[in-house]
């Protein structure tokens, strides 16, 4: 039995600890490739015009996967440290499910469905069970996996943490969704922009998440999603280390068009820049508005 | 002793303003502005002032209260609900604030509903003296306000199609609305309620025996606020169709159908949606076992909860062989656009059951 992984969405928060998991009960499984012009085309193709690129981008990569495994690993996450996420990840079994019906696809079922702190662990023994691993075996593979993740964030963290302090170049704050960052598509054009004017992108996604979330409650009382506590107290943790911050956002991301605004209006003597990405080509327009950005941030800096 | 007078207001959402204002002037005791009827200006000015690719309903909110404001409105409110709607009020506080307003807000996604203190608390910013005894009373008239505002427009919807005389419906709810404003107890509400029960089914009909039903579904604004779906219940009544709409305060308010529906829905979706995307799918079901010709979904650019519902609703008007047709509104969507495509859909249906 062959389980595919989609290389979008949660993928880019839990790929330790997903690919350490199956790799410890002894699953086979492929990972979908980076995001392509043909796995993008199809993505498009497929969806409703309205949906979100991430969203687009999911059903890309399923699409490229359907014929190449057994199950297709779309997991349903409705809670997050206690905080709500996007509706989107609470629909996207069901979206996938629906979209390619005729196409016969069978998922693995993992739901995450209330607040509860071994919701988790729960829905990992449930998916294990249905896989028919041992429950030892899942319980051992479970720990590894958590474990794995959780190292290769601290070691990420401490990585960055160096580059903030010993780095001499214009610090910029990247705030952008793990899978807005991580995407080839989305993430990596500003990435590479970024170096090639000199400055030293510091990613918000990279800090530690329940530390960011805490410093979050100073800002905001009622926001509701994680993701986007996570980022916002990036901000506010970070906010007299970096230069200058981008906001990356994909077009029409819901939890962002609100939580900019809320950024925005927060961080009035921080320099801010909103690039909001869609499926059309062309970095052009990117490169210059970078380009003016880091110029004016550097004349601040002079001028200081 | 409160030193100032409060003037409480929720954003227009359909006729419900006037039992908000029941419950407030009877039950917290404080005055109630309804707001000026939302018209294209709201809208402009609620754009102006509100994120750019943020959904429609934020939009007039922002409007709704800018106007309330000018109007002397001093106390704001906000709902909560299953998406994006959980963080309308701290955005609208912040927004309102930075624009120089003096107000209180009160935002029910701030209330802890599991702890009796936070909720005291928090609704005391509506009125720091309320009696919890007069809320009591003032509640159940309220429900039973919002109860009789949707059974009159059910009854207006499958009917207004078919008047003789163009116009009256309108006019005698209109009549109806204007003496609900001024109501001073339950008794009153049961008398008025029977005077125009009768009054309305008095109304001159030429209903033929058969006629094309069509179904309303959509995101929870977009749906029951007529403005904001371009009064698309009257255009279709115009051509003589009869609406059919479940989603309203009493379905899932009252009788909570929300919950009904994700049974009916499962065969479809597994899980909840979000919001009211099960409901949408529950509610095209539904219509399309009763016998509807067509089904109509609006919503709001970019709701996320309806666009995950939307290849949903393409497999059940595969599956039931019944035509479903999307709307999308945003801040500018023209008329002559919405009025086209209505008529082809019109045109299409009426084929369908001719044959």
């Amino acid at each position: 039995m062959k389980i595919g992984i989609p290389r979008a969405l949660l993928y880019y928060k839990n790929e330790k600890f997903w690919t350490t998991f199956f790799d410890e009960i002894g699953a086979e499984y492929i990972v979908s490739p980076e995001t392509n012009k043909e796995i993008l085309t199809r993505g498009e193709n497929i969806s409703i015009d309205e949906t979100c690129l991430p969203t687009k981008l999911l059903l890309g990569h399923i699409d490229w996967l359907i014929d190449k495994c057994d199950y297709i690993f779309i997991p349903r996450v409705a809670f997050h440290r206690g905080y709500e996420m996007c509706t989107k990840f609470l629909a996207q079994t069901d979206l996938v499910c629906n979209t390619f019906r005729d196409r016969n696809i069978k998922t693995l079922f993992y739901n995450v469905y209330d607040k509860k702190y071994n919701r988790e662990r729960k829905a990992v023994k449930k998916m294990g069970k249905f896989l028919g691993v041992k429950r030892s075996r899942i319980k051992y593979a479970y720990t590894t996996a958590k474990q794995a993740q959780q190292y290769f964030e601290m070691f990420r963290e401490q990585h960055q943490q160096k580059v903030l302090e010993e780095s001499g170049k214009i610090k910029i704050l990247l705030v952008a969704h793990a899978y807005n960052v991580g995407d080839k598509y989305v993430g990596e054009p500003v990435l590479g922009t970024l170096k090639s004017l000199g400055c030293e992108p510091i990613i918000a996604e990279y800090m530690n998440e329940a530390k960011c979330i805490r410093a979050s409650l100073e800002v905001s009382k009622t926001m509701p999603w994680a993701y986007n506590r996570h980022l916002l107290g990036a901000i506010e943790l970070l906010k007299d280390e970096v230069d200058g911050v981008i906001l990356l956002t994909t077009f029409p991301c819901g939890t962002d068009s609100m939580v900019n605004e809320l950024i925005v209006r927060k961080y009035k003597e921080l320099p801010i820049i909103t690039l909001t990405v869609d499926s059309q080509d062309g970095t052009a327009g990117m490169e210059t508005r970078l380009e003016s950005f880091v110029d004016i941030i550097q004349l601040k800096k002079e001028r200081a | 002793m409160t030193h100032r007078e409060v003037v409480a207001c929720f954003p227009h959402i359909a006729n419900y303003a006037y039992a908000f204002k029941y419950l407030f002037e009877n039950g917290f005791e404080v005055k109630y502005l309804i707001p000026p009827p939302i018209t294209k200006n709201t809208l402009e000015l609620g754009s102006k002032y509100s994120p750019d690719y943020v959904c429609v309903p934020f939009k007039y909110c922002m409007g709704c209260y800018l106007e309330a404001l000018d109007l002397g409105a001093n106390c704001l409110m906000q709902i909560y609900g299953g998406c994006r709607l959980n963080y309308y009020g701290e955005l609208n506080d912040c927004i309102l604030h930075d624009m120089g307003y003096k107000f209180e807000f009160f935002d029910m996604a701030a209330v802890d509903w599991h702890s009796p203190k936070s909720i005291f608390e928090n609704f005391r910013i509506i009125n720091p003296e309320m009696s919890i005894a007069k809320i009591v009373k003032a509640a159940p008239v309220t429900l039973k306000i919002i109860k009789m505002l949707d059974k009159f427009e059910d009854f207006i919807r499958h009917n207004v199609g078919f008047e003789v005389n163009d116009g009256e419906f309108d006019r005698t709810y209109k009549e109806f609305l204007k003496k609900l404003e001024n109501l001073s107890d339950g008794k009153e509400l049961k008398k008025l309620g029977k005077t125009y029960w009768k009054k309305l089914n008095g109304i001159k009909l030429n209903k033929p025996a058969k006629t094309i039903k069509v179904g309303f579904i959509g995101d929870y604004y977009t749906v029951q606020e007529p403005f904001s779906n371009y009064f698309m219940e009257k255009e279709l009544a115009k051509f003589g169709m009869e609406v059919y709409r479940q989603m309203n305060l009493t379905s899932t308010l009252i009788n909570k159908e929300h919950r009904k529906s994700q049974k009916t829905a499962k065969k479809y979706a597994k899980f909840n949606l979000g919001a009211t995307a099960n409901c949408t799918v529950a509610e095209a079901i539904k219509f399309a076992k009763e016998g509807c010709a067509g089904i109509i979904q609006v919503k709001s650019f970019g709701c996320t909860p309806e666009i995950d519902a939307m290849p949903i609703l393409q497999n059940v008007s595969r599956d039931f062989n019944i035509p479903v047709l999307h709307f999308s509104f945003d801040s500018q969507t023209s008329e002559t656009g919405i009025k086209t495509r209505l008529e082809a859909f019109y045109d299409m249906v009426e084929a369908r059951s001719g044959k």
